[in-house]
């Protein structure tokens, strides 16, 4: 590959940066926030801090490749994408919290700081080829979330959520980190480049000190993303985390992964593809099924969300396993209408709840469709885009998936998938069957409904985007394609 | 943007204007969704006028580059299939808003959004001839009929019935996702083209082994719709708790997309496959009318036994198309629209029973025609036209599609036969039951005749039935050329397959032996 790059190239890592600054700018302001009604200051400086970020990684679209720390980071289109991505994903995130944080008590200055370190980390595994760059940004990111999620106060929901989230992440990075050492030991380097072309010497495929790094690292992955059977910690954490968080950790964590997972997998191990995509092509099935199946029983909506954010998931890993330009592509594609309509999702979610972890089960939403028809309008939209439904973005990406695995020639699993999206329509159904076709139970108390502006920025952003990508996607596609171009 | 498109954007627009209408002044929403589905009705008779009679091929085509990266194009035009079928839908709409004027009175606004939705999508289905943008109408209707019954239906169980009904229809529409795929990347690799373009698709040889399976994804997911025995079970639960207007769309318009679609794709992509699913099919569809009948026959509630008529009518559509012969296919389409209209006329006449006496079981009733003398009337010729009387429209299609049978099976034709007499055994007995016989309950006393709009309703689809029956002509003359043209590429492909097999006469080989046999006159 001949990546010799003798220098830093701090520009490299400019969205990192800038994001870092912020952080620290909204941890000094912090300090002199007295009253509850400067909080919002300090999202604004995250917010400014994002958008700074985004012009940075903006601007480097379309150039030439280059790399930086030695040929640890790059800026590529690929990462330009995912950075682009998690940093819309960050910015919704901060706008649905503003009011979130001061309803439920939660420190705004450590909050927001811990928000922009974990999209630091997660913008820095998009661009790692290197393993050991992958690593630190993949604990940047965990660290600030295993404190993030167990913020809400007096809850043993969230501290219980936080201490999981913690020893099992800590135990699935032990995972990743054996895997990266075995992968060194057979491969004498953590360069993925140079894993790459002692692969194509094709003289160590056999062994199994690298097939067990492999092995190790995609169970270390597996984790992150909650691929079955690795699942488990996530429909607890998601339901104790707050609620912004939870939603910020559906997508973002698993995006960052996903942009890891490609450029380890489908990019460096590539010669391995014959394992790995077997095992993956499991692990997809498990995933979609379990999540799915688990959904339907669930009366609590972020558990319900939590177990729909697993199957997505799954259906994201079809992409993965079919891969080439189609597959890889469409799982970009799908990480981007997901990201936005989950989003949403999650912001109806914080307008309905309220302190206490009140108005979070299914029951509570009967009668909101009547009541407030805007936003139950938008909820029915995000429920029938993550069902799949045209014309609804989350049909495009399940058609642009399923079109990449046929094409691969996976059509058993596509079918299995297509199963699975029905058995999904049920629990998605059942949400606006609530919000439209209920009625509220006599004598309970109508909850006002929390109408913050940023959060309805938030879900105007949301709704349009869900609806725009749905029917005009083509722009959207060329833009997947791009960003994978220099990457296959 | 050409006048398909119109019709199918035009609706969208009225629903952005109801939707920005004040909320407290539900006559005004009203008033704009009739008004737009007025127009649009009146805008697609101009189809009526541009379509050039007795051509076989699409006509009016419109095409809009839409996402080039897949191949997916916006392309839309109509043929004799579909003309009549896109005018049965804009008609039906303004029926249906109508209809719905003194039914609906709880949130107006968000039903009649979910109406002009509605006619957008049956619009689009009906015209789509690109695969992709087919799919998208397809799945989108869904939701504005999901929302007519979850929303509007009966209290009791309208959940239960709209959640079955996305369900079965997702379950078999996912699987014809599915097909579609393979279908263009087989093209794709073939030709080098990866479109979706139907037409194009047209011209595809796919290998039997292929078809078969591809003939079944795409059949389960128009079995479902038509609905076909054994798939139909949403079917009395969707029409029995939608609301009034809810069931006359979905027995008018929805039910006939799966029968079009039959037509439409299963016959001309996988001619090979067809013929040898033509007993099963067949086979189904007489077990359908038989069992549609006699299910209809012992229903307790009137609109239970019209849908189960439903399942019986069908059944006649589907064996007509499977006939594979002009005559029977001439009568299934015909009896698509008859159907739309009889059937769509008889869920507004149980309707306007509900209203008055917040009832629909028949024991319920009795001697209603004393004090409802024009209602009666209205109601007799429906049920005559249901029946197949002679002079209504029901006769010509059953007859044809009987005609059609005949030449393909015989014993279908004796099948079928016995369902024409039970559709008059449990219709003229349900009429009987209903309308004659003493008033021996308090209640019936008293009964308001038909208002002006119901009345003018009900006469809006008599005229039509009777003139339907009386010179169906017109309707003949634009239909047959197009479904020549289905035939005609089943036949070709299928003579070729039996060539190279080396095999003897099979079903097709002597259809299409009758076929050139037969003579295109029409009776009447």
């Amino acid at each position: 590959m001949g990546i010799e790059t003798g220098t830093v190239m701090l520009s490299t890592i400019g969205p990192e940066v800038v994001l870092v600054l912020a952080a620290l700018g909204i941890m000094m302001t912090d300090l002199f926030v007295k009253s509850d009604s400067e909080q919002p200051f300090l999202m604004w400086i995250g917010i400014v801090g994002i958008l700074g970020a985004l012009a940075v990684s903006l601007s480097v679209w379309g150039r030439e490749v280059a790399y930086g720390f030695y040929g640890m980071v790059v800026v590529d289109n690929f990462a330009t994408f995912f950075t682009t991505l998690l940093l819309i994903a960050g910015g919704l995130t901060l706008l649905m919290s503003s009011g979130y944080v001061r309803t439920q008590g939660i420190a705004p200055g450590e909050y927001y700081t811990l928000t922009l370190f974990a999209m630091t980390g997660m913008v820095l595994m998009g661009q790692s080829t290197d393993l050991i760059m992958l690593f630190l940004g993949l604990e940047v990111l965990s660290v600030s979330l295993y404190v993030l999620a167990g913020m809400v106060q007096d809850s043993r929901r969230s501290a219980e959520s936080s201490l999981k989230y913690f020893m099992l992440g800590a135990f699935s990075t032990g995972f990743l980190l054996y895997g990266i050492a075995l992968l060194y030991g057979a491969c004498g380097s953590t360069r993925l480049a140079d894993i790459a072309s002692v692969l194509a010497q094709k003289q160590i495929l056999k062994e199994p000190m690298l097939l067990a790094g492999m092995g190790l690292l995609l169970a270390g992955f597996g984790f992150k993303i909650a691929i079955a059977p690795f699942h488990m910690w996530a429909p607890d954490v998601y339901e104790g985390a707050p609620t912004p968080i939870t939603g910020f950790m559906s997508v973002g964590v698993k995006a960052a992964a996903f942009a890891a997972l490609l450029r380890v997998f489908a990019g460096s191990l590539s010669e391995l593809g014959i394992q790995w995509k077997e095992l993956l092509w499991i692990g997809s099935v498990l995933t979609m099924t379990i999540g799915n199946v688990a959904a339907l029983r669930q009366t609590n909506i972020k558990r319900m969300l939590a177990y729909s954010s697993i199957a997505h998931a799954g259906y994201i890993l079809i992409g993965v396993v079919a891969g080439g330009a189609a597959g890889t592509g469409a799982v970009l594609y799908y990480l981007l209408v997901y990201t936005l309509t989950n989003i949403g999702a999650f912001a109806v979610v914080i307008a309905i709840e309220r302190k206490g972890e009140r108005n979070l089960n299914l029951d509570d939403y009967a009668g909101i469709g009547s009541r407030h028809l805007a936003l139950g309008t938008a909820m029915a939209i995000f429920m029938f885009s993550l069902a799949g439904i045209p014309p609804f973005s989350g049909f495009m990406g399940k058609f642009y998936i399923f079109s990449a695995a046929v094409k691969e020639g996976y059509i058993g699993l596509t079918i299995i998938a297509v199963l699975n999206s029905l058995v999904s329509v049920y629990y998605y159904l059942r949400v606006i069957v609530m919000m439209f076709m209920k009625e509220q139970a006599a004598g309970a108390e109508q909850a006002a409904i929390f109408f913050h502006p940023t959060l309805v920025s938030v879900l105007l952003i949301a709704v349009f985007f869900t609806v725009q990508m749905g029917l005009f996607p083509s722009s959207y596609l060329q833009l997947a394609q791009d960003s994978i171009k220099m990457f296959l | 943007m050409g006048l398909i498109s119109t019709l199918i954007f035009l609706p969208l627009a009225g629903a952005a204007m109801v939707a920005l209408g004040p909320r407290e002044k539900p006559g005004l929403l009203r008033g704009i969704a009739l008004t737009t589905s007025v127009i649009t009705f009146l805008l697609s008779l101009g189809l009526l006028t541009r379509f050039v009679a007795g051509e076989g091929g699409f006509q009016l085509v419109e095409t809009h580059a839409w996402i080039p990266g897949l191949g997916i194009t916006y392309r839309v035009g109509i043929d004799g299939i579909s003309l009549f079928l896109v005018l049965l839908s804009t008609l039906l709409s303004v029926v249906a808003m109508a209809a719905s004027w003194s039914d609906i009175k709880v949130r107006v606004k968000e039903f009649m959004i979910c109406l002009l939705f509605l006619e957008t999508g049956m619009i689009g289905v009906f015209v789509a001839l690109d695969l992709f943008l087919f799919y998208v109408f397809w799945e989108v209707m869904l939701i504005p009929m999901y929302l007519l019954i979850g929303i509007w239906g009966n209290p009791a169980r309208r959940i239960y019935a709209a959640v079955k009904f996305f369900l079965f229809t997702m379950f078999g529409s996912l699987l014809m996702l599915v097909a579609i795929l393979v279908i263009y990347f087989y093209h794709g690799k073939t030709t080098g083209m990866y479109t979706f373009d139907l037409m194009s698709w047209y011209n595809l040889k796919l290998p039997l082994s292929m078809q078969i399976w591809l003939f079944l994804a795409f059949g389960l997911a128009f079995a479902i719709k038509v609905p076909m025995f054994p798939f139909h079970t949403w079917l009395p639960d969707a029409h029995t708790e939608a609301p009034t207007v809810g069931s006359v769309l979905l027995a008018a318009v929805l039910l006939k997309m799966g029968t079009y679609g039959f037509l439409r794709f299963n016959l001309p992509l996988f001619p090979e496959a067809t013929v040898m699913f033509v007993p099963l099919l067949a086979g189904l569809a007489l077990v359908g009318i038989i069992y549609g009948a006699l299910v209809a026959m012992v229903q307790a509630d009137v609109k239970r036994l019209v849908a189960f008529s439903s399942v019986s009518h069908l059944g006649f559509v589907v064996l007509g198309i499977f006939a594979l012969n002009v005559e029977g296919m001439t009568g299934a389409m015909l009896q698509m629209l008859n159907h739309g209209f009889s059937t769509g006329a008889l869920f507004l006449i149980v309707g306007m029973l509900y209203e008055r006496r917040h009832t629909r079981l028949i024991a319920d009733f009795g001697g209603l025609s004393k004090g409802m003398p024009v209602f009666a009337t209205f109601f007799l010729i429906v049920a005559l036209s249901s029946i197949g009387l002679p002079g209504l429209n029901g006769f010509v299609g059953e007859f044809l599609v009987l005609l059609g049978a005949f030449q393909a099976e015989p014993l279908w034709a004796v099948v079928a036969g016995l369902g024409v007499i039970l559709a008059a055994v449990y219709m003229l007995w349900m009429f009987q039951r209903v309308m004659f016989g003493e008033v021996d309950k308090e209640e019936n006393r008293g009964l308001k005749d038909l208002n002006m709009r119901e009345g003018a309703l009900l006469l809006v689809m008599v005229l039509f039935i009777i003139q339907f029956g009386v010179y169906p002509k017109p309707y003949i003359d634009r239909i047959e050329p197009s479904l020549k043209l289905v035939i005609k590429r089943v036949e070709s492909r299928t003579a070729l397959h039996q060539s190279a097999a080396g095999k003897p006469a099979t079903p097709a080989a002597r259809q299409a032996t009758a076929l050139h046999s037969s003579t295109t006159q029409h009776h009447n």
